[in-house]
């Protein structure tokens, strides 16, 4: 393998990366919608000047009548998207996440949630999934949109989850935000996956005292870090929560009653995300048991490239590791 | 089916001007008793809304989902009261369910929902109209149905930065199926318009909008505006109507604070009379 040039620097947010050891899959939303707008006329796609970036582009291509770039304005793409809806289209529009939660807030909740629009959000970067420091970095996106009655949430773990994802929020009514993957997606879960509205699914079952409860793609990192704790001697099982809301509240404890202890590992600050409703849920059904959180702290973050920042913020391979073989 | 005016008609200006004049009336018994509200904004605006209900939009009360209506989209939720007076006048709700507007339980609260038969929009947090209505349109137009969308919003949404992302996605798209209609009613919350938004009709014309200003409360002015704003030539149409919180009663248009204006229990039976008096 060529010696790779982007560690050390902030990457080019257009920059597909070969991820070491990992098949991938490109642009494995916009295939797939392109796909499902020849089986569902109603489905239009939209974007916020961020076509490329969102991997849109292959719907744009398949389906150029039917799509949309409104420019740099998320208020209006989210408006537009409930307007759409409301004449019969399934909107699927897309941008990051930080400028759909952050800047467009009010229009999700009332244009879209509170007047139940079919509309899909695809919310590109979600997490710390991007160099570009605090600015695109939707870091408390979990929390922010959690706060939102009648929206679901979707955070998907892999190619493999994303694509089912596309295809089913088609059939979910109403308003839905997905955490959307880009570029070279990794595909961690087997063919045999089947996504499930709501419902959290154990996707490495190792046995054990160690029962990690993880989202988005921390649960594929969190499978890489049991096999790898496994070889050293400790086993543990992984609770993918693919759906954030509505929560599996007795998916997740019923999981949590198997362990010992726990780890919530998410893309997200500790606060407000999974680890949150997590807690919640264990000390409503009266359960304590010693939790690790791996996620990241109440902050904004630098500039950098993913390996640097997941590293020092404490997401990576080594921090999930030692919280399983440490438990700390 | 039954459908209203379309394609409209000669106007008859005497029984529009009467639509109107109902409209109020009917405004007026549903704040009556409830000590303060938005009646200024709906007397304002009734002369707009008894054109557009009676003269200009497609739509059959008995099928509010009917697919291919035009839209009349609210977006001053506040707005509600005169919003339901014209749906009751046009036939959507019952005249008898008007008095518990804005009572605890009522399904006709203080600020318009979608559930409400005719209400296409969930109103009160302001800016967010237009931009559904360009997505109606847009929507409308890829499906090459004949429907128009008219959308109305006030001066004091010209302040929220969504109203003008709008507006250029409304002349980006080509939304020549859109109708504004900007109640520039010269108030908001805490008083006067207080943002330099003017000129107003020069803004929408460099947005790429056809722009026409109109006394709001002159039917025949109203009548005219809304004809000239058929054509299909590529470009959305606006409205801009100067209109007088409180019309067609000059004690309401004298007071002070008409934005969610004060009137006491003892004062509705005057208020009545003027009305009367003044279209009389």
């Amino acid at each position: 393998m060529a010696e790779p040039l982007h560690t050390g620097r902030t990457r080019g947010m257009g920059e597909l990366i070969d991820i070491a050891g990992k098949t991938t899959e490109l642009a494995p939303f916009g295939t797939t919608l392109a796909e499902l707008g020849r089986e569902r006329p109603e489905i239009v796609g939209l974007t916020a000047d961020m076509g490329r970036y969102s991997d849109i582009l292959p719907f744009r291509d398949a389906h150029p009548t039917r799509f949309f770039n409104v420019g740099m304005a998320e208020q209006d793409l989210i408006m537009i998207a409930a307007g759409l809806s409301k004449v019969g289209k399934i909107a699927y529009c897309t941008t990051y996440s930080v400028f759909i939660t952050r800047r467009a807030y009010d229009f999700v909740a009332i244009s879209c949630a509170h007047s139940k629009a079919n509309v899909k959000i695809f919310a590109g970067m979600p997490g710390l999934v991007n160099g570009y420091g605090a600015t695109h970095q939707a870091t408390e996106d979990l929390n922010m949109m959690r706060g939102i009655a009648d929206l679901t949430i979707i955070d998907p773990c892999d190619a493999t989850e994303l694509k089912q994802v596309v295809r089913a929020v088609a059939d979910i009514p109403g308003t839905v935000y997905v955490r959307s993957l880009r570029g070279k997606v990794p595909v961690e879960l087997p063919d045999s996956y089947r996504f499930q509205l709501g419902k959290a699914q154990v996707i490495h079952e190792g046995g054990g005292k160690v029962g990690i409860i993880s989202t988005g793609y921390m649960s594929a990192r969190a499978m890489d870090a049991a096999r790898l704790a496994a070889e050293q001697g400790i086993a543990s099982s992984v609770l993918h929560v693919g759906t954030i809301k509505p929560f599996d509240t007795a998916g997740v404890i019923a999981f949590a009653q198997r362990f010992d202890r726990l780890i919530v590992a998410e893309n997200h600050k500790t606060t407000g995300g999974l680890n949150t409703l997590v807690v919640e849920a264990l000390y409503d059904a009266g359960i304590m048991k010693p939790l690790i959180k791996v996620g990241l702290a109440d902050s904004f973050f630098e500039c950098g490239s993913q390996e640097y920042l997941e590293a020092k913020y404490g997401v990576d391979l080594p921090r999930m590791l030692r919280a399983i073989l440490e438990g700390n | 089916m039954t459908t209203l005016n379309h394609p409209p008609g000669s106007a008859d200006l005497p029984a529009l001007k009467a639509r109107a004049l109902n409209l109020r009336r009917t405004m007026l018994h549903m704040a009556s008793g409830k000590g303060e509200g938005y009646i200024a904004q709906g007397l304002g605006i009734a002369d707009c809304l008894a054109a557009i209900y009676f003269h200009e939009l497609r739509y059959d009360a008995a099928n509010p989902a009917w697919a291919d209506r035009d839209r009349f989209v609210l977006s001053t939720g506040h707005y509600a009261i005169a919003m339901y007076a014209v749906l009751a006048e046009a036939g959507y709700l019952e005249a008898a369910e008007l008095p518990s507007y804005g009572l605890n339980g009522s399904r006709l609260p203080m600020s318009t929902f979608d559930d409400i038969p005719g209400v296409e929009m969930v109103g009160g947090s302001l800016g967010h109209g237009l931009g559904q209505a360009v997505g109606m349109a847009m929507a409308l137009k890829l499906d090459g149905r004949p429907s128009r969308v008219f959308c109305e919003f006030s001066d004091g949404e010209l302040q929220e930065g969504s109203t003008w992302e709008a507006t250029m996605g409304a002349a980006t798209f080509k939304c020549d199926n859109l109708v504004a209609l900007i109640d520039c009613n010269g108030i908001q919350a805490d008083g006067p318009v207080t943002v330099q938004i003017e000129p107003v009709a020069d803004k929408f014309t460099a947005f790429g909008w056809d722009t026409v200003e109109v006394n709001g409360n002159d039917m025949a002015a109203l009548v005219d505006a809304l004809a000239g704003a058929r054509e299909k030539n590529g470009r959305p149409k606006a409205i801009v109507l100067r209109t007088t919180p409180g019309h067609g009663v000059p004690t309401l248009v004298a007071r002070d604070r008409a934005h969610f204006v004060r009137v006491d229990n003892s004062e509705w039976d005057a208020l009545k009379a003027e009305l009367e008096s003044t279209h009389g």
